[in-house]
């Protein structure tokens, strides 16, 4: 029998009719997030919230949006969180087949393709939401890709529940050809913007600039979201309680070991 | 002399059964009829409708902004619509929303404006006022289950104080030194909120009208259903002014060096 590749969809008209019979199927849970991505002059600073949520419930406060492709290719994530992690890291392992493969460095446009060729065939099925980054040997490249398979190529993107306040950022800051530390200021401050206006972003700042020759990921590189000491506590000073009297006692039970019969060794 | 008890004590309807008979149950019904009761339909939904409104303090008071357009579904139907109403001497309302239900508040404020006038009793009302009169008529409209499809932003100065609150189709209302509808609530409010909050009491004139220029002209480029002219409403201690409509400048090359969506590279 012919099987094709992706879901199976042949329990969905039996499914449907359930559904109909008052049947709750289960709900993939999906995160809401802020993930941003930009281009400046030597290469792509990629940005990410940590929050990871399960409805209206904060499920990870400090959870990694920022998924491994390749050295030079980092992909975030925002939609189903099973499905962007496992979709990042099935096609990073194919990255990986692909560049012995070949016995080169991976494109980013290879990764795209992938991810997009893969997502196209589920059919929106698999909630993955992505901004794909990177930098190889025909220059630095940054995507988005929806969870039917569209894909996006643009200076600068945003994904998530977050996007839009994060795109105002983007929109009224970002210029061609920005230096390193502008355009890092610049993502840290689109993913603050989702942080503090969006409620299905929150915690702190992931970031991760990639250039021709390093990749840097920098975990928690904003933390506006600590708790501080609190300011008071509700501990009684000592000596707070009076005492009438004390009373100390002994615990320990005296016992009278009485030795009846020689102990002494047998030595015969 | 009717002999139905349950007929007494109701007015008589001499044309129809002037003696009485029908079968009891079967008695027309002598009250009064409204002949179009079918016909009356209420707002399920806005048809011409404008999109958000912004507004912010400053130091000397409040600045609000709305564009233009008056969209007829995905249609730039109408392209030079105000959509800032001052009311009296101390303030303006900004309305997103169905700008049919919109045109029928202004007729209310017109009336209000008018009997409050008339009384010359030495009182005029000012923004606070004005906000709580919306609020009622919208909570009211809504309780009718016939909602005005708005969505109202009052700003004015009155009395030395600052005053900008939001009330909307269910009767929802609050207040914050900066604040935005519709698609304005999403993209602009983060940057307003930056922009504006800690400094109510600092920002002059001329930076406030900036925050203004830059988060209209996001909006024009993220808002779909948004136009590119804007009208800017000053509520000081002076009074109300509201602006020409000002043409923003805006620019779309930014992505000249890439090709296509995907693998494309001419």
């Amino acid at each position: 029998m012919y099987k094709p590749a992706g879901f199976d969809f042949s329990n969905e008209l039996r499914n449907n009719f359930l559904v109909e019979k008052g049947l709750p199927l289960p709900k993939a849970t999906s995160t809401g997030t802020t993930i941003v991505g930009c281009l400046f002059k030597d290469g792509i600073v990629l940005g990410a919230d940590t929050r990871a949520t399960e409805g209206p419930i904060v499920a990870d406060k400090n959870c990694e949006k920022i998924h491994y492709i390749t050295e030079s290719i980092r992909c975030c994530g925002a939609g189903t969180a099973a499905d962007t992690e496992f979709t990042t890291a099935l096609i990073s392992s194919n990255m990986e087949m692909h560049a012995l493969q070949t016995g080169r460095k991976p494109r980013v446009v290879t990764a795209m393709t992938m991810l997009k060729q893969m997502l196209f065939r589920y059919q929106g099925h698999v909630g993955a939401a992505l901004v794909l980054g990177g930098v190889d040997a025909t220059g630095a490249h940054l995507f988005t890709i929806h969870p039917h398979g569209s894909t996006d190529k643009l200076p600068y993107v945003t994904m998530g529940s977050g996007s839009l306040a994060a795109m105002a950022v983007f929109e009224s800051g970002w210029v061609p050809d920005m230096e390193r530390d502008k355009a890092l200021a610049l993502v840290k401050s689109a993913i603050a913007a989702g942080i503090f206006n969006d409620l299905g972003s929150g915690s702190n700042i992931d970031a991760c600039i990639i250039t021709a020759n390093s990749t840097e990921m920098l975990r928690n590189v904003e933390m506006p979201n600590q708790r501080v000491q609190k300011e008071r506590n509700y501990k009684f000073r000592r000596g707070t309680t009076a005492w009438k009297k004390e009373d100390i006692r002994s615990l320990v039970v005296d016992e009278q070991v009485t030795q009846i019969g020689g102990d002494e060794m047998d030595t015969s | 002399m009717d002999h139905f008890p349950t007929n007494w004590g109701r007015p008589r309807n001499d044309a129809f059964d002037a003696y009485g008979t029908y079968p009891i149950h079967q008695r027309p019904q002598n009250g009064p009829k409204d002949a179009f009761v079918d016909g009356v339909q209420r707002t399920q939904q806005p048809i011409v409708t404008g999109t958000s409104v912004l507004a912010i303090k400053f130091k000397d008071g409040i600045m609000m902004a709305a564009d233009t357009l008056a969209s007829y579904g995905s249609l730039a139907r109408f392209k030079d619509v105000q959509r800032l109403f001052p009311v009296g001497d101390n303030t303006v309302i900004g309305a997103g929303g169905d700008m049919s239900d919109f045109q029928y508040i202004q007729t209310l404020l017109d009336g209000l404006t008018i009997d409050e006038f008339t009384a010359q009793d030495g009182h005029t009302l000012g923004p606070a006022e004005i906000h709580e009169y919306l609020a009622q008529v919208m909570y009211a409209r809504r309780s009718k289950m016939n909602p005005l499809w708005n969505a109202l932003l009052v700003g004015g100065v009155k009395d030395g104080k600052k005053f900008l609150a939001f009330v909307d189709l269910l009767g929802t209302t609050y207040s914050a030194s900066t604040l935005a509808t519709g698609y304005g609530a999403h993209i602009a409010q983060p940057l307003l909120r930056k922009a504006v909050e800690g400094y109510e009491n600092v920002l002059t004139e001329e930076q406030a009208l900036k925050i203004i220029e830059t988060n209209m002209k996001v909006l024009f480029y993220r808002d779909a259903r948004s136009l590119n002219k804007y009208q800017v409403a000053i509520i000081t201690e002076q009074g109300v002014r509201i602006s020409e409509s000002k043409t923003l400048d805006t620019h779309w090359s930014f992505a000249e060096g890439i090709r296509g969506y995907g693998a494309q590279t001419q």
